[in-house]
């Protein structure tokens, strides 16, 4: 652990050269450049909510209903998914220099929640399109920002490093995601879960990122203070994440060079 | 004498699996098959050395003989499989050109990130960003992407960036090959100059001129295990012979 600290100390400056590098061939030859990532969700926004708003009457304010749902969806989707090949595509890197294998996917998880952070502008815009005053309990959103970066990141680091040894995965992974979505009430009003079967609602139960949506909801909509058992289930998730993504990535890291 | 690298007792093993599994079907095929079995490759055995402080080190042999991986050892990016290896100071490892380098970037872009790639400071990076553009002599070029460059501007960049501040070890693989004969001139010159600073030199080359000029002491190479180690004439000289 110390070693880890003083290692993003030393490379600090490289992870912070990565991911401008990511932003800069990200938004490459577009005319609206960074202002992708806040239009995105917006554009995605207005199809979701012409689609779904009149099959979930039940929700109100859908369009800030699925926003604040897919913020934090997306940011774990992204970050995931670019840890993923984060260490794969850097192999050439890899090869001919040492560098500590965990700062990749922790830039890969980084560049998404700068990413995120503007999608938060999308979020703060409908906010105010549609004269939405959010409750003074949104002040606790900080809370589980850093509760899903770190789950994240754990969950980041794991695929990155099994995803070496058995390309399976990447592929696998994209399925993966997609189940996890409609496992998590993003577009479908949360109402919903008390009519599913037990055996469905037990596995969304059962799904961490549940409970980050919750949480964020709860406090950028519905005005809820999160109780100290919201709190202790987003910490543990997160914090088993990251214990097991690390302890992976550490035993495993000295073997990647020969497969990669 | 200071040492600035030991290298004690190194095997380094790997495993050619004949096919190279990487699916989680094959994986499963293979171990109810069981023809899990590896084809062990040894690539280093039992490699000892001492290299001193502001010495510089050749190391010659043939192809396949184990001196990349040697480097790759010394450098840290391949872990011995046995024995271990001691580093005392700062290691800048040019072990092939262009690491690090994102062919979709200038090169004004890359000169930052391979030198944070390097553990350089962003300030360092300032202060001796000009001091770079001139050695490489490469101002006309500096925000055209790297991918139109060829590979002798490339490594003039790399080269650059790796010897602009004084490394305690600097390894070098081949790499003054590529570049016309100024440039590998100029990068004789400098490399001599970082000895005069007490820097310690690997080189690893297949020419022998090169070696000769450069090295105090050699070391040769044969299917992983050392023929020969010591002065550089008696070493250059048998290896010529061979």
């Amino acid at each position: 652990m110390k070693v880890f600290i003083k290692n993003v100390f030393k490379y600090r400056y490289l992870l912070e050269d990565l991911t401008t590098r990511d932003l800069k061939v990200k938004y490459r030859r577009s005319l609206l450049g960074i202002l992708w990532s806040v239009l995105n969700p917006l554009l995605m926004m207005m199809v979701i909510t012409a689609v779904f708003s009149s099959i979930f009457k039940v929700v109100e304010n859908f369009p800030i209903y699925y926003l604040t749902g897919s913020l934090i969806f997306n940011f774990f989707g992204e970050a995931t998914n670019g840890a993923l090949t984060s260490i794969l595509g850097n192999s050439p890197l890899i090869k001919k220099v040492y560098v500590p294998k965990f700062i990749f996917p922790l830039e890969k998880t980084i560049f998404a929640f700068v990413n995120m952070l503007f999608s938060l502008l999308a979020v703060i815009i409908m906010f105010i399109i549609l004269r939405f005053v959010p409750s003074w309990t949104i002040v606790f959103s900080p809370f589980v920002f850093l509760y899903v970066l770190v789950f994240s990141l754990g969950v980041g680091f794991f695929l990155s490093a099994i995803s070496i040894f058995f390309r399976d995965v990447i592929h696998l992974y994209s399925v993966f995601l997609t189940a996890l979505m409609y496992m998590t009430p993003i577009i479908y009003p949360e109402s919903m879960l008390e009519s599913m079967p037990a055996i469905v609602s037990n596995v969304i139960y059962c799904n961490p990122m549940y409970y980050y949506v919750q949480y964020f909801r709860n406090v950028a909509m519905y005005g809820i203070v999160p109780s100290l058992k919201d709190n202790l289930i987003c910490i543990f998730c997160a914090l088993l994440s990251l214990l097991i993504g690390s302890l992976v990535l550490k035993k495993s890291q000295n073997k990647f060079i020969l497969y990669i | 004498m200071d040492k600035a690298i030991i290298v004690s007792n190194v095997d380094m093993h790997f495993n050619m699996s004949k096919f190279k599994i990487d699916s989680i079907k094959e994986y499963l095929i293979k171990l109810f098959k069981r023809e899990l079995m590896y084809q062990d490759f040894i690539a280093l055995k039992d490699i000892s050395l001492e290299i001193p402080k502001g010495d510089v080190f050749g190391i010659v042999g043939l192809n396949g003989s184990g001196k990349s991986t040697l480097l790759k050892i010394i450098s840290g990016i391949l872990k011995p499989s046995k024995g271990y290896v001691k580093i005392y100071g700062v290691i800048a490892p040019l072990i092939e050109l262009g690491a690090g380098f994102d062919m979709e970037l200038t090169a004004r872009e890359n000169i930052f990130l391979n030198g944070s790639v390097l553990g350089f400071s962003r300030q360092t990076m300032k202060d001796k960003f000009d001091e770079i553009v001139d050695f490489s002599e490469m101002e006309e070029f500096l925000d055209v992407p790297m991918k139109n460059y060829s590979s002798g501007m490339v490594a003039r960049i790399a080269f650059a960036v790796a010897t602009i501040t004084q490394p305690d070890i600097l390894i070098v693989d081949e790499i003054l090959a590529v570049g016309d004969f100024r440039f590998q001139q100029k990068c004789e010159d400098r490399i001599n100059q970082l000895m005069s600073g007490g820097t310690t030199v690997v080189i690893v080359s297949h020419s022998i001129e090169q070696i000769e000029r450069l090295c105090k002491h050699c070391m040769w190479l044969e299917h992983g295990k050392i023929k020969m180690i010591g002065d550089k004439q008696e070493v250059c000289d048998a290896y010529k012979n061979s």
